[in-house]
Parts: C-alpha cells; structure tokens; sequence
C-alpha cells in the first residue's frame, strides 16, 4: 500500500513535470539575415522612435559610458543582478537575426528568439499590451539602428533562480499575456493615456510595490515603491504632496521635468520627461487625464492658493540671527536658490514645503538629493543643483533633512536620519 | 567626455567626471575671475551661473554641466557694465575683494527672480555668501542701487 502511494506520488510528479515542460518550453525561432534598413518605411522609423523613447528603451539597455542600446546597464533586484541586454540589430550578440516574429514574442510574451523564457525585470508584463502595428514600429527603430557588438553580462542569479524554464511557473502565476482591451465606460482620451501608461512607459514597473516573487501587486497598484535606490512616490490618492497632481502639474512635469508645486524629476524619473518628451502634446495630456482619475486631485481642487500662502511663510523661518545648526545649514547652503519669499512660487526655486520628497514618509529621496545633488539633464533641464555630499557630514545632511522635515511639513519626524545618510552614501550616486 | 559652454564659448574637457567645475573653470580655461573659498559649498566665493542660475561650482562636479551654459564673472556683461558692477563701484563695495564675484553673480541671479527685492529677500538668497570684511551693509545698498537701475530699463 505504502509503495503504491510512493509510486502513484512518483507517477505524478513525472505526469506534472511532463504537463509542465510542455507548457514550458517555447520553441526557437530561426534566425533570420539581418534585414536591410532601407526595407523599413522612414514613417515607420521615426513612429518607433517615439515609442522606444516613451518605453525609455535606451535607459535601460544602455551602460553608463556604454554604446545606445548595447545593454550591460545593471539592475540590483531582491533576486541578484540582472543586466540588461544587447538590443542593437547586431547579429551575434544583439537582435539582428530576429524576425519581426520573434520580436513580438518577446515584447507580448516574454520569450527570447532561442525559446528561453525572458526574466520580468524586462518589463513584458506591460509590452504585452501593445498593438502589433506599435511592435512593428519598435522593430523597425530597433533594426534600423547602429550594431554595435556587446557580449551580454551574466546574470548574478543564484540558482535555481537562474533556471529560466521556471520563468514559465512565474508567467502561470502572474503574467496575463493580452493586447490594451479599451474601457467602454471611457472617453477615447483616457483610453489613449491608459494604453500608454499601462503599455510602453510601464509607469507601474517602479512605482507599484511588489510582492515576495517579484510580480507587482495589482491590489496595491501605483501605492509607491522603492526602487534602484529610490523611493517611486505613489501615484494614486495616498501621494502625500500638499498640492494634488493636478492635470496640469502632471502636464508640466511628464512633459517638460519641472513643475511648479511638486519640484522636478530627478533620479530614475528623470528619464521619463525625456522619454515622454517625443510624444505629441496630446499623448502627456491622455497619460496625465489616466492619472487624475483615480488620484483624488479633483477633490482637492481649489484648496491650492491657502497651501501656497502657508508654504511662502516658511520661507521666513530661517531669515535673520540663527542659532540652531539645522537653521544655519539651511539658510547659508539651500536658501539661496529655495527661498521663494514675497515674490510667490518660481519652478525654478523649488519650493520645499511644497516639494513632494519632503512629505514622503522615507526621507531616501532627499537625502539622495542632498548628497549628490541634479545634473543639467536632469531634474530643469540646463539647471544644476549641486550635491553636498562632498563637503557635509552625515550629520550636517540628516540635520537639514530634518529641520525641512520639521518646518516644511506637519508629519512625523524621520527616524534614523544620519545611519539612512550613512547607508545611503555606501550606496553612492547610481549609474544615472 | 564633458561639453559646455563658457560665456557663451563651447569648450570641452576629458577631465575626470567628478573633478569640480570650478577647477576646470580656473585651471583647465584660465579663467580666475571665479574664487576658491571653502570648497563645500557654504560661502558662495565660487558662484558662477549655470543656465542662468546662482550655483556653486567648487561642489559641481564638471559631469553635472554636461550640456549645460556657464556664465562666470567675466562673461555677466562683456565690457563689465552690469548695473551690478557699477553699483558695486559707484558705492565702493569690497574691501578685500575675494567674495565680490561670487557675490555680484548670486546677486546678478537673484534680480533676474527678485526685480524689486526686499531686505528679507536679499537676507535671504545672500546668506549664503560670506565676505570676510563685513561689507555686508554696503552689498546690500548696492544690490538696492543696481535693482533700481534695472528697473529704469535701459538708457537710450
């Protein structure tokens, strides 16, 4: 009876392993000649050139330093390293022996040209969504573009993590491969901006949570995450800014970097201005209309103009004889460029009791901003703030954190401050 | 490599991403208009414009102005006739002289956001700008002279 039970056990992890592997495996697709630019319609190009810049394509799948599009670019997940990878069309070592086909399968199933499955840090989960005229679009910017030979970077997964037939169990569990289905009860506007925030820009990729496997948990869709570093605000009700993201301070910061209540973008975000840059004015406006319908910023409309009022005072805190080294700091090395004082809110001074990353409550972002500051092209673009990581001590960078945190907000004190500057600093700038 | 443009001069430079701009500024261009003071950022001797806006270049790695305009001292007005420059003659302001650049820049800076400032305002964006010699009182009046001429516009 005992060795019944074994074998019937034995027969059915044989029978489940087989069920399995026949889900699993995904067959090659054969390798194709290169195809010649010129095959590729120009119109075709430049529209695949718009979405690889509104899917950030080259952030990812380019290394500091690096050739566009060559990959080796490291991504530091729960799981282990994992590189980005060659998408220039050269054969060997990129996509130029990709057919179209084999292209789409990846970009809607997350499946490599050989059959291997693709892990989701490539963000297949929301690629799936596209049409298959923006996938032929995509290809064709992609095969049009220089080959540039690159090996790709081993990964740094532990087994069995690396196993990529169990990427397979991973897709049953979390994937829902399908193309964008239109919202009925929607007007074609929001549609345009769910498309495209839930496709190519894959907004959720860093800014919902996910969960102990890696995939992101609908449940708490767009409730903020960390992420490569940094803290990816949420975007929906719970975003703490004293300001709602209104149509038009998403309009202005999605399109142009600044805003005018919330600061601007800096960190990962800063390539998301640059990449939604390309797109047609209508296309920020559609992802902006996606976002305000469920962030709660209409409900809030008008409360605006006593928020700025209360925000302008603060800037007099500091003015005058100080004592408190906190006060001091702030007023000799930020107030010259974030005081804003009688003359009303400037972009370009951002306002910190406005600011977003003052209200959150993990103080990484701007202690990240503090210690090594926003290049030129990030954040206003041609602008620089300078870090102050080079001359202040951690506990010069955790006393202006918390004198923001205590005069520019009614939140609870950040705990902790200088061992999170301490840690933060062993993390160093980022590959940005 | 970094590319910028210098009082309005494209220049480039290979030097070490986090080597500061104002080292670049002074040894690599030759420009010494620009001071060394405290070398982290808290008294504003290094202050240059970068796209137009007060910042410290001693604490700007040259790799963040990648792309970007640098304006120093000797590139605020080609002939050294910004109303700032005249105030801070016509009134005698320095007495040393190492801070009046980067006092003049962060001024010049600050009247571009604050055309009519206040003695809050001023306090408040000069701050950060030491000078040694205590000449404060006399930066003040000229900061107050130069904002009047600006508003007259230009002369005919």
């Amino acid at each position: 009876m005992v060795k019944r039970i074994f074998l019937g056990g034995v027969l059915a992890l044989l029978v489940g392993l087989a069920i399995f592997t026949g889900f699993a495996w995904r067959p090659a697709i054969s390798p194709i000649a290169r195809p010649a630019a010129a095959s590729f319609a120009p119109a075709l190009v430049a529209k695949g050139a718009v979405l690889a810049s509104a899917g950030y394509c080259a952030s990812c799948h380019t290394a500091k330093g690096g050739a566009a599009l060559a990959g080796g670019y490291a991504m530091a997940t729960s799981f282990g390293t994992i590189y980005s990878t060659n998408i220039t069309p050269d054969i060997d070592t990129g996509i130029g022996g990709w057919s179209e086909t084999a292209f789409r399968r990846a970009m809607h199933e997350g499946v490599r040209r050989d059959g291997a499955h693709l892990f989701p840090a490539f963000p297949y989960d929301h690629f799936t969504k596209l049409t298959d005229a923006d996938v032929s679009a995509l290809y064709a910017y992609l095969m049009t573009q220089p080959a540039v030979r690159a090996e790709d970077k081993a990964n740094g997964l532990p087994f069995p993590l690396n196993i990529r037939l169990l990427q397979a169990g991973w897709k049953l569990l979390f994937f829902k491969p399908g193309r964008y289905e239109p919202v009925a009860t929607k007007d074609a506007t929001w549609n345009r901006g769910a498309y495209l925030a839930e496709g190519i820009s894959h907004c959720a990729a860093c800014h919902t949570p996910r969960g102990a496997l890696g995939a992101e948990r609908k449940e708490k869709a767009y409730a903020g995450a960390a992420i490569d570093n940094w803290i990816a605000p949420p975007l929906d009700k719970t975003n703490p800014a004293p300001i709602a993201w209104s149509q038009s301070e998403l309009v202005a910061y999605l399109g142009t970097g600044v805003s005018l209540y919330h600061g601007t973008a800096a960190g990962p975000m800063a390539a998301v201005p640059r990449g939604l840059s390309r797109l047609p004015a209508a296309d920020v406006a559609a992802i902006a209309t996606y976002f305000t319908s469920f962030n709660g910023s209409a409900a809030r409309a008008g409360q605006d103009a006593a928020l700025i009022q209360k925000a302008l005072a603060t800037d007099r805190i500091g003015t005058g004889l100080q004592y408190d080294a906190g006060t001091r700091l702030f007023t000799a090395a930020c107030a010259s460029c974030h005081y804003n004082g009688s003359k009303g809110l400037n972009p370009l001074r951002p306002d910190l009791a406005l600011n977003s990353t003052v209200h959150l409550d993990d103080p990484t972002n701007v202690i990240r901003v503090i210690l090594y500051g926003i290049d030129a092209k990030d954040g206003a673009p041609g602008v620089v703030m300078p870090g102050f990581g080079t001359g202040f001590s951690n506990a010069d960078v955790a006393r202006i954190a918390a004198y923001l945190r205590a005069t520019r907000t009614t939140k609870a004190a950040w705990p902790d401050l200088e061992q999170k500057v301490a840690a933060i600093r062993a993390q160093g700038k980022g590959q940005e | 490599m970094t590319s910028f443009t210098i009082n309005g001069r494209p220049v480039s430079t290979t030097i070490e991403d986090d080597t500061p701009l104002l080292w670049v500024i002074r040894d690599e261009i030759g420009l010494t208009g620009t001071k060394f003071g405290c070398g982290i950022g808290m008294c504003g001797a290094c202050t240059v414009h970068v796209g137009g806006r007060a910042t410290r270049s001693c604490i700007t790695p040259v790799s963040a102005v990648d792309g970007a305009d640098v304006t120093t001292i000797e590139g605020l007005d080609p002939k050294g006739e910004h109303p700032l420059q005249h105030a801070w003659r016509e009134i005698q302001v320095p007495q040393c002289g190492y801070c009046q650049s980067g006092q003049i820049m962060q001024a010049a800076a600050m009247l571009k956001d604050f055309p009519a400032p206040t003695d809050e305002d001023i306090d408040a964006v000069m701050t950060g700008n030491l000078c040694r010699c205590m000449t404060y009182v006399r930066i003040r009046a000229a900061i107050r002279q130069a904002a009047g001429t600006l508003a007259e516009g230009p002369k005919a």
